[in-house]
């Protein structure tokens, strides 16, 4: 599912002395099939756009009692907001948002919070039986198998964590339970708010290993808002850097991080790579690396052969 | 002088299941460490290897099976505690769990007031703490609407205006952005520095780590590794082997090396990048 926004804006509390402009005018979007990072300082509106995606902020237009402005005589009328997640319209009042949040899944910032259940199994079931249609619900073996694979696919075993108490798990366990319990539904796009936060260094490799092997078998598009540069250089196909409720920039990590002095002005960091190939670049030594440390050490590499032979 | 010492500790949690579910049962194995009084201390670890453990069996906020815990020459007892309290200063990982009150300055001043100063003095506390993490200009905001940094900020003033000799950071920037962590990271460096308190530091930042001057590793329970932080990421194997990784540059070092471009251990991009451009012209 392509997602398609064009001059989204929020503004939280508005006509009242908090109001606060979230979101200004954003058009952005993201393709099928994509790895994408969206960066930007807490209160710079990653969130609010995330949070629009599936729903959990509406569009004045699809919301009941929606009287459109008419616009001051002689202003331009402003344009209207478009925002679609595949065939899903999201300024339609018609659009059926439960089916919606089904293909769209969404991972908040530390997720193992939100566990709940007695069982890990309940706890994962929990968001697939809320889903189902009243005509057609699920039967429990059809729960059960779809549990048992949405806790396979992040690498957990039901016959072994099934009946556990979540709170008896381990911190990663925890959080890999919580994502089991959004891809139960078999979203095609997922959100992850800060997969990585706070787990520590294995963890957080281990995390972004799942995320890489859940986007090649189990859902289309992942989207990850992140603070670590390291991780958007070496995980995203594409990266967009919001700064006070609008876009700056959409390009691919090594587009981006080549421009270090906007990323500096914006008061963001770079990769290490990319610190890196600039200090090299003082030195009189060029290297064109996409700022994964994979690809960063074959080049630096090639370069000494390359100087030998 | 030392500053703490932990002789012959051990810990377990009880068959309550405290909070804290361990895979396999948890415990501290009889820790011996010292940390001298003025030091910056790192200490690292897995989640799980017993590192908070460490800072709460320190003022007693949990109490030990067996061993000695020493803070400043005086031992760690029922009825020393409260002095002791005093002397160490614990800022935890949520900010949003910290703040007791809703105006900065209320809340600076909650722990100040507990020990009954007088109001003067609580004043001039108030106005020493804000100013050392850098906060003077919110005495009176509300805390809500502060940033995650500036909140945690506030928590260390909170405790700075005990007049702690010792200050511990239990993975206070975990849940902070970059910016966030900056901000605490060069806050501590400073008070360090300045006000030479002694600060221990749990963290999961290998970058924060290479601040400190010496570094701390906890696996399991016990202490497997200490020395200097270039020292611990120079033996990356074993690091490897406690669940921990290398701070990225070290991870580059390594490659390099492997891929046989010969440079020194350096934590420095500089430095790095120089050995590089000297290897390869």
């Amino acid at each position: 599912m392509r997602i398609v926004a064009e001059h989204l804006s929020y503004t939280y509390n508005e006509r009242s002395p908090f109001e606060t402009r979230a979101l200004d005018d954003i058009s952005l979007t993201i393709e099928e099939g994509e790895f994408f990072g969206i960066i930007g300082h807490t209160g710079s509106g990653k969130s609010t756009f995330v949070q629009h995606l599936n729903g959990l902020i509406r569009l004045p237009s699809s919301c009941k009692h929606y009287h459109p402005k008419k616009p001051k005589r002689g202003q331009p009328v402003p344009p209207e907001p478009v925002l679609k997640v595949g065939d899903f319209d999201l300024s339609d009042r018609k659009t059926d948002f439960r089916a919606l949040r089904k293909s769209v899944g969404m991972v908040f910032q530390y997720p193992e919070y939100q566990l709940f259940a007695e069982t890990v199994s309940e706890d994962v079931a929990f968001g697939l039986k809320n889903f189902a249609d009243k005509k057609s619900r699920p039967s429990e073996e059809e729960i059960k198998a779809a549990v048992r694979d949405a806790l396979a696919a992040v690498g957990l075993d039901a016959a072994e964590v099934g009946e556990k108490s979540p709170f008896d798990l381990s911190g990663g366990q925890k959080r890999r339970v919580a994502i089991a319990g959004v891809i139960v539904t078999r979203p095609e796009v997922l959100i992850l708010d800060e997969p990585a936060a706070g787990l520590d260094p294995l963890g957080k490799r281990e995390i972004m290993e799942l995320l890489h092997e859940l986007h090649r078998t189990w859902c289309k598009t992942i989207v990850i808002v992140s603070h670590d540069m390291d991780e958007i250089a070496e995980n995203c196909t594409r990266v967009a850097v919001f700064k006070d409720g609008t876009v700056p920039y959409i390009s691919t990590p090594k587009e981006l991080f080549s421009h270090a002095e906007e990323l500096y002005a914006l008061g963001l960091d770079i990769p290490l790579t990319a610190k890196l190939t600039a200090a090299l670049a003082r030195r009189g030594i060029a290297i064109d690396c996409d700022f994964t440390t994979e690809d960063f050490l074959e080049k630096v590499l090639a370069l000494k052969k390359g100087g030998a032979s | 002088m030392r500053a703490i010492e932990f002789r012959d500790v051990s810990f377990s949690y009880g068959e309550e299941g405290e909070a804290e579910p361990q895979i396999g049962g948890f415990r501290l194995n009889h820790l011996n460490f010292a940390v001298e009084e003025g030091e910056f201390v790192a200490v690292l670890g897995h989640n799980g290897s017993g590192k908070s453990t460490l800072a709460r069996l320190s003022n007693r906020l949990l109490e030990a099976d067996s061993g000695e815990i020493e803070v400043f020459g005086t031992l760690l007892t029922k009825k020393t505690v409260y002095e002791i309290r005093k002397q160490i200063g614990i800022v935890f990982q949520n900010p949003d769990n910290q703040t007791v009150a809703s105006i900065v300055e209320d809340d600076v001043a909650f722990g100040a007031e507990n020990i009954g100063l007088p109001r003067e003095e609580i004043g001039e506390r108030i106005a020493f703490a804000l100013k050392a993490v850098g906060m003077e200009a919110y005495r009176n905001a509300t805390i809500s609407r502060l940033s995650g940094g500036q909140k945690q900020r506030i928590a260390i003033a909170g405790v700075l205006a005990l007049k702690p000799r010792i200050m511990i950071l239990d993975e206070s920037t975990a849940m902070l952005d970059p910016r966030g962590r900056r901000e605490i990271i060069d806050v501590v460096e400073r008070l360090n520095r300045e006000e030479k308190i002694t600060v221990i530091l749990i963290t999961h930042f290998m970058e924060e780590a290479l601040r400190a001057d010496r570094a701390i590793v906890m696996n399991r329970g016990e202490i497997v590794m200490q020395d200097t932080p270039a020292g611990i990421f120079a033996r990356h194997e074993e690091l490897l082997t406690y669940n921990l990784t290398l701070p990225r540059i070290g991870m580059i070092v390594k490659g390099l090396n492997a891929g046989g471009i010969p440079v020194s251990d350096t934590l420095d991009i500089e430095k790095l990048a120089g050995e590089i451009a000297e290897c390869v012209s």
